[in-house]
């Protein structure tokens, strides 16, 4: 599916989708609330069939949290881009490692680095950070370590 | 061979090795790799007098064992210095070991974490004495890039052992990796330990 296809399409699936004109794939701008259920339409739906999460991160600009998601689809090789925007205090989303598995261990990694809450995930603890990093979300603007970390 | 310190015989015993190193007192010529000792000719053959401790140090150096410990971009240049282009076993680093046991150096090729200091105290302990410690590249000397503004790197490996030899680059050229090797090797045969080579004997 071509570019425009696919915005009319995902227009049809969610009326209120916002889209991004930058990049070389559709950039899809969604709320929290409504990202589950779009995400579910995207994997199942027979047109689209976006079967493969690709890159699962969040972006911090100070004032809100973005969450970004890459889809692929391996059947029609068609990719678009999913953001959402989280406030910075208690950010929390619908978790898509029920849709796709691989979002287990990437939502994992958001939860250590920037203290995202993932609702209804299975296993939600640290990644790769040793114990005692609880909490402390590195990959935040904020985030002070005066031992470690030289200032320049 | 017997082991004499003084030789004070006449200069009709020629040093090993090659030409253009004048006979001194038995030590060891630094940068040569040849056999330290003096030839004694006598009829039917000759003796070769040396110190126990200078060529106890000219094996030791020319047969280290490094440890196969590679944790960043440095890696793929020791690779390089291993393989057939640039081949360190040409000095003697023949067979690199994977048990700290077998090895007598460690070259720390890569950044050392925080999750990785407490492995590489381990290793370290668990070699055998005599040891020693090459950094390679600017994590290991000081952490290199990370040494700003970054909550995981520890900000050169010397905070977690102590180093012989520091290799600067990033990556450094497998020359300068050979050119810290040979460095190494006059080191061990100076015969110095690391305290009297800090106060500058």
């Amino acid at each position: 599916m071509t570019n425009e296809e696919l915005k009319e399409k995902i227009t049809e699936l969610l009326p209120q989708a916002v889209f991004d004109e930058a990049g070389q794939w559709p950039t899809i701008n969604v709320e929290p609330s409504d990202w589950h259920r779009l995400a579910e339409q995207l994997r199942h739906d027979e047109s689209l069939l976006f079967d493969f999460v690709f890159c699962l991160t969040c972006i911090d600009w100070k004032t809100h949290l973005t969450m970004v998601y890459h889809l692929d689809s391996t059947k029609f090789r068609h990719n678009i881009v999913v953001k959402s925007k989280l406030p910075v205090v208690d950010p929390a989303i619908d978790t898509i490692s029920d849709i796709w598995q691989t979002a287990n261990f990437h939502e994992r990694e958001v939860y250590e680095m920037f203290g995202v809450n993932f609702i209804n995930h299975p296993d939600l603890r640290l990644l790769i950070l040793p114990d005692g990093w609880e909490g402390k979300n590195p990959m935040l603007k904020n985030f002070e370590d005066p031992i470690n970390m030289i200032r320049l | 061979m017997s082991n004499n310190s003084n030789n004070s015989a006449p200069s009709s015993n020629p040093p090993l090795g090659g030409g253009g190193a004048a006979p001194s007192a038995g030590g060891p010529v630094v940068g040569d790799s040849a056999f330290p000792g003096q030839i004694h000719e006598t009829p039917g053959g000759g003796i070769v007098l040396s110190k126990l401790d200078d060529v106890i140090n000219w094996a030791r150096s020319n047969s280290l064992w490094p440890l196969t410990f590679a944790t960043s971009c440095c890696g793929i240049e020791y690779m390089a210095v291993a393989g057939a282009k640039y081949d360190f076993s040409r000095f003697g680093f023949e067979v690199a070991r994977a048990s700290p046991r077998q090895a007598d150096v460690i070259i720390i090729a890569g950044t050392i974490v925080n999750k990785m200091a407490p492995v590489l105290k381990r290793l370290y302990d668990q070699m055998g004495d005599p040891k020693y410690v090459i950094a390679m590249g600017a994590c290991a000397i000081s952490g290199g890039p990370f040494f700003y503004n970054t909550y995981s790197v520890v900000k050169g490996a010397d905070h977690v052992i102590p180093v012989d030899v520091y290799v600067a680059g990033c990556p450094p050229r497998p020359e300068a990796l050979l050119h810290a090797l040979i460095s190494l090797q006059e080191k061990i045969k100076m015969g110095l330990t690391r305290e009297q080579i800090k106060e500058g004997l």
